[in-house]
């Protein structure tokens, strides 16, 4: 029996928040993983250093990702988590669950793994945190027979994920869950067999407040807007002026662009000074709405700092119309141009972002056949070392 | 480290089943791998794949990129799964003796 003495970690349940410690000790008595997993954790905390060693690779037939291997460097002394992969599972959009659902994902659990998880991974997907490599084919085949799937991990599509957009939020201009998962079908192929450079994220947000990050955390983002004029209800606005909201502070005055007008009985709108920031509209949820040709900016680059440091995703499409009616097939013929692009000249481990640093937006640009536009930068360059296509010389 | 035998040599390999000294591979080796990633028999296609790993990680000193591995051997992907049902990394460069890959996975 491992040492179950953690005198650290039982700080750890003490203070309002809801405590991990309690979590991971709740399992402790029926699951020895989970004993383990605390004792290496305390020795982690003492020492001041992880305990996992370095890779590993593990996975189920007919995939190449969905399975994150990891090993103990400690096993002697916690033989429980030698062994403790963790299984990406997609969630289902937006993350919906009905109670059958979660029912039957900790029965499965509490029967092949450890009994923790992780309510959701960063990029959406629920973990299940900790099994043995002989569980792992079991495991994903009475998932499948439930219904589930893995998600992905790398060098390949990554799980998509979305804001819960039209199921509960009046903001939203498309059915996020819907392109979520018909992406998600559409793509099984990318995301289950790694074949790239390295991952692509893909996350859709219903309007430019953003909820999924998409802008920060994901290749191409797809994020709501619209194309005309939002719709206002000037009876709702003076409803909140009665009712006490300063509308020049809090509205007129924080406008980015100074769209907006207050007379005193009117909200008066520059429609093309708007560049759609939301802030009115979340202000005056009752009054304002967005426009009523709705569709969605997409943006390309977005990631986290390695190699060539963090980067926000910048505009590749300004506006495009979301087609249920068509499958979605604008954004999925984009997707196709920057895979084949991508995958044909990113080097290994770079991501979609970084090979179009590397070899500039025109190419890129050219290659999934899109014109250069004011909208794509935030000011134009700099410096005059400017190329030239040959057949632009005379 | 783990230890299996193969024709009576011992071979090290690590908790997932690859080769820690690229030098121990031989084929009888991969014959073993086989086995391991749910492969009855190694046929010519098969070879073709391993053999064309091994020639790019001795000249460049890394696995090949997909993309690369499927356009030289004239696989596709699924092609690439139907010889190898865990895949180009976890399968066809665990029987090639390559080290195991790393990163991000």
């Amino acid at each position: 029996m491992a040492d179950s003495k953690t005198p650290l970690l039982d700080q750890l349940e003490t203070g309002p928040w809801p405590s991990f410690v309690k979590e991971i000790k709740k399992m402790a008595p029926e699951k020895p993983a989970a004993q383990d997993l605390l004792g290496q954790l305390e020795v982690s905390y003492e020492e001041k250093k992880g305990h996992w060693k370095h890779g590993g690779i593990v996975g189920v037939m007919g995939y190449g990702g969905g399975v994150i291997g990891r090993y103990s460097d400690i096993p002697e002394k916690f033989p429980n988590v030698a062994e403790f992969h963790t299984i990406r599972l997609n969630q289902p959009s937006g993350w919906f669950y009905n109670t059958k659902a979660l029912r039957t994902i900790c029965d499965l659990w509490e029967k092949h793994g450890s009994g923790l998880t992780n309510l959701h991974g960063s990029t959406g997907d629920i973990v299940l945190l900790g099994t043995t490599t002989e569980e792992l084919q079991p495991t994903f085949d009475e998932f499948s027979e439930q219904g589930f799937d893995l998600g992905g991990s790398g060098s390949d599509l990554r799980t998509p994920s979305c804001c819960c957009g039209m199921a509960r939020c009046e903001f939203s201009c498309f059915d996020t869950m819907d392109l979520c998962h018909n992406l998600t079908n559409a793509f099984q192929d990318e995301l289950h067999r790694p074949m790239w450079p390295y991952k692509f994220k893909i996350k859709i947000s219903g309007c430019p407040n953003d909820c999924v990050a998409a802008i920060a955390r994901s290749d191409f983002a797809i994020i709501g807007t619209w194309k005309d004029d939002l719709q206002i209800d000037q009876e709702g606005v003076r409803e909140y002026v009665k009712n006490g909201l300063d509308i020049e502070d809090l509205v007129i005055d924080r406008c980015p662009t100074g769209a907006l007008s207050w007379d005193g009985n009117e909200l008066k709108l520059e429609g093309k000074e708007c560049v759609r920031c939301m802030h009115c509209i979340n202000v005056m949820p009752k009054a304002l709405r967005p426009g009523k040709e709705k569709g969605a900016s997409i943006l390309i680059g977005g990631k986290a700092t390695i190699l060539q440091s963090a980067f926000l995703g910048w505009v590749l499409v300004p506006f495009m119309e979301i087609n249920k009616d068509n499958d979605y097939e604008e954004i999925k013929d984009l997707l196709d141009k920057i895979w084949e692009w991508w995958d044909e000249n990113g080097k290994v481990r770079e991501r979609v972002g970084e090979t179009i640093c590397r070899l500039g937006m025109r190419n890129f640009l050219r290659a999934v056949e899109l014109d250069p536009i004011p909208q794509m930068v935030f000011r134009p360059r700099a410096n005059p070392y400017v190329f030239w296509w040959p057949e632009e010389v005379k | 480290m783990p230890m299996i035998e193969v024709n009576g040599q011992q071979i090290e390999v690590d908790e997932d089943g690859f080769l820690v000294n690229t030098d121990q591979w031989s084929e009888e080796a991969a014959k073993y791998f086989a086995k391991e990633e749910g492969i009855d028999e190694l046929t010519e296609d098969h070879w073709k794949v391993i053999n064309y790993l091994r020639d790019y990680f001795f000249q460049f000193g890394i696995a090949p990129m997909i993309r690369k591995l499927c356009k030289e051997t004239g696989f596709s992907l699924k092609q690439i799964y139907q010889l190898f049902p865990t895949g180009p990394a976890k399968g066809a460069c665990k029987i090639a003796g390559l080290p195991k890959p790393t990163g991000c996975v």
